[in-house]
């Protein structure tokens, strides 16, 4: 298998706390995978469209501020609207146990709290997104 | 070598006409009743580099304490950092807070206020009132303040870019009250330099922004002669990732910065200088932590005295808020953080803070609930009142170790500050991305020592639990956003049109012409201009800040 993981690691809204989204987009990266961070401040439009132009298999968000039931709805709506679905949407940061489960009824994938090992992310990633290629018949 | 009787006769005694010491019992629980101050005197031992490098409370260089009888005489301010939802839930914590004994109030903004916008601005949307409270015009400050005296209670403000539209909105407030803004005490946070390093809540690029915070070094000192107009903030810093050396060596030049551009000003060093605050981090690393606040005092002394020729002794005085880091809190086994807060709070007061936040155990999950932040209080309250840390000053001087530390943090820290000077300085080495190069490293490097098991996080890379334990936490009422959209629409309906349009036209046009905004400022305050409003004049003049991104 030679194609490479590529991952959008995005940080929504006006939250400048970017310390987690570096540091993960780092170690993804070490782990062999092309990473494309978008910087901050994105709008959830933003981040599905540079998804979608960069072809990427996932894209992780960073959100601390509190409104990461708004941006993961708002991304997720974007996804199916633009038929890409099927881009796998995980993320992290300051998010309460009871919001997880709503996160997940929402089609997000993993929920990576803080303390959480970069180590986790990567391995997760490689389990998940070769499901998706062979969905696409790609491996 | 100076007697200590002497700083005693003199020093110390001068302090207490001020502020004479505390009723209760400087006495330990054996009855042994310890000195105001200890030096290599009451040991017998010689110390060459005493006054040099140690000095006496109150003295320069003031390594051993900014004031002369330190804790003897008052405790540090126990201002707890608060905000959430609308402008009436915080009124309503604020007042909780001082009925249980907290000595001034510290207003947390959630981040459309912090970057400029309205609570009904389209990018507000899911944000407002979230991690602080929404504060889009004078409507929502009069109510935060509602009932609370402004001439007793000194109140700190975490805003930066918008900080003197904030600011104004304050002082508007003030004056419908028939305040005097000469009694008036507190701090803005002002502080843009270190958002283009750590926190990113930037709105305009880095020279205008400066100019910004130089109209407040420039107006205050006349008109609010009592107010810190910034407390520079090594916080941030550190919580994105630095280390403590890092934090007090960008701190400091931040600092120097800011000096040098009021200089160029034209600006008085001895009017400016002493109104200049500070604010650190206090970490888990407890001599480390100790050994950074002394180490600051000590630079900033020396350099303000010698390389800028400040006189005056208040020019000298590093004064500074400290906060416990919310960094090192854990998700995990969050009851664990009670712990984490106290020691590093307990290293605050030794290294000699004038003021502390203490984090709540749940900030790792959530914004705190009211009894967390009253556990975050009672820590603070144990430690200065059941320790007896604060029978002596400077407890922890002649400490072979915390002097030695000391010494190698301010070395280390100075060829830091070195490095900057020889870019050209801070808003040189942010354009050449080097506080993020520097800190992507930093942040890198202690997240894969964590991961190798080199540092050890109980709770979370060791003595792991099975099963979770669960805290009760805080949530924002999404309603807020409604209650904020509807009060801004009847501002916007109520307001005498024609004086809002003047007074922002009169804005635009000092940001034009490179005038004080200052004034003009509290004009659009006092004719109930909204945040936004006042943000999107300086946008236009002004230009907005695009941030690399870098990995």
């Amino acid at each position: 298998m030679d194609r490479r993981i590529r991952v959008l690691i995005a940080k929504p809204g006006l939250d400048g706390h970017d310390r987690g989204a570096k540091v993960v987009a780092r170690a993804l990266r070490d782990a062999g995978m092309e990473v494309i961070y978008t910087g901050l401040r994105q709008t959830p439009e933003m981040i599905v469209s540079a998804a979608i132009q960069e072809d990427v298999d996932a894209i992780g968000l960073s959100i601390l501020s509190g409104a990461h039931m708004h941006y993961f709805r708002e991304v997720k709506r974007l996804l199916e609207e633009q038929g890409a679905s099927d881009i796998l949407l995980f993320g992290g940061g300051i998010i309460p146990d009871e919001d997880v489960p709503k996160l997940k009824a929402l089609g997000v994938a993993a929920v990576f709290g803080p303390g959480t090992s970069t180590q986790e992310i990567v391995d997760f990633l490689k389990a998940k997104v070769p499901e998706r290629w062979r969905a696409q018949g790609l491996s | 070598m100076r007697k200590k009787h002497d700083w005693l006769r003199e020093t110390y005694r001068k302090s207490l006409e001020k502020m004479p010491e505390r009723p209760v019992a400087h006495r330990t629980l054996s009855e042994i009743a310890p000195e105001p101050l200890y030096t290599p005197e009451d040991i017998g031992v010689l110390d060459p580099e005493y006054e040099e490098k140690r000095g006496f409370p109150g003295e320069y260089p003031y390594t051993r304490g900014v004031y002369g009888s330190m804790y003897r005489s008052k405790l540090w301010t126990m201002r707890m950092f608060a905000g959430f939802g609308t402008a009436e839930q915080t009124n309503e914590r604020f007042k909780k807070l001082l009925k249980a004994g907290q000595t001034g109030l510290s207003v947390a903004f959630d981040l459309p206020t912090l970057m400029g916008y309205d609570s009904d601005h389209p990018l507000s949307k899911g944000e407002v009132g979230k991690c602080g409270v929404a504060v889009s015009s004078l409507a929502d400050m009069e109510i935060l303040f509602e009932g609370i005296n402004l001439e007793e209670v000194t109140t700190s403000m975490t805003i930066n870019s918008p900080a003197n539209a904030i600011w104004a909105m304050y002082l508007a407030v003030a004056k419908k009250k028939g305040y005097d803004w000469k009694k008036l005490g507190g701090t803005i946070q002002n502080d843009i330099l270190k958002e283009f390093i750590a926190q990113k809540e930037f709105i305009f690029p880095p020279e205008p922004s400066v100019k910004l915070v130089i109209d407040t070094f420039e107006w205050g000192p006349k008109n609010v002669p009592k107010w810190n107009f910034i407390s520079v903030s090594g916080y941030h810093i550190r919580e994105a990732g630095s280390t403590a050396v890092q934090e007090l060596a960008w701190t400091l030049a931040d600092g120097f910065e800011y000096v040098e551009a009021a200089l160029k000003r034209g600006l008085d060093i001895d009017e400016f200088a002493p109104r200049i605050s500070f604010f650190f981090d206090v970490h888990n690393d407890f001599f480390e932590e100790i050994a950074k606040f002394r180490a600051a005092r000590r630079i900033w002394a020396k350099e303000m005295r010698h390389r800028y020729g400040a006189k005056r002794p208040e020019s000298w005085m590093l004064r500074t808020h400290a906060q416990t880091a919310g960094v090192s809190l854990t998700a995990q086994q969050p009851l664990n953080n009670i712990a984490r807060v106290a020691i590093q709070a307990l290293a605050a007061v030794l290294g000699g803070t004038n003021s502390l936040h203490t984090d709540a155990y749940d900030e790792a999950l959530a914004l705190p609930t009211e009894e967390s932040a009253t556990i975050a209080l009672r820590t603070q309250q144990i430690i200065a009142y059941e320790t007896g840390v604060t029978h002596t000053i400077d407890p922890l001087a002649g400490s072979y170790y915390v002097e030695w530390l000391t010494d190698e943090m301010e070395r280390q820290a100075m060829a830091i500050i070195e490095e900057i000077r020889r870019m050209g300085g801070v808003v040189r080495a942010i354009e050449e991305g080097y506080f993020l190069r520097e800190l992507a490293e930093a942040s890198y490097r202690y997240q894969q020592e964590v991961e190798r098991k080199e540092r050890i996080i109980v709770g979370v890379n060791a003595f792991t639990d099975e099963i979770p334990l669960k805290v009760p936490i805080q949530l924002v009422d999404p309603e807020v956003e409604r209650v904020q959209a509807e009060r801004l629409a009847r501002v916007r309906r109520e307001r005498d049109p024609k004086r809002a349009e003047e007074a922002l036209k009169a804005l635009r046009q000092a940001a034009v012409e490179g005038q004080n905004t200052m004034p003009y400022f509290v004009d659009c305050a006092l004719a109930y201009c909204t945040l936004g409003e006042m943000m999107d004049v300086l946008r236009e003049v002004y230009g907005t800040y695009q941030e690399p991104a870098y990995v």
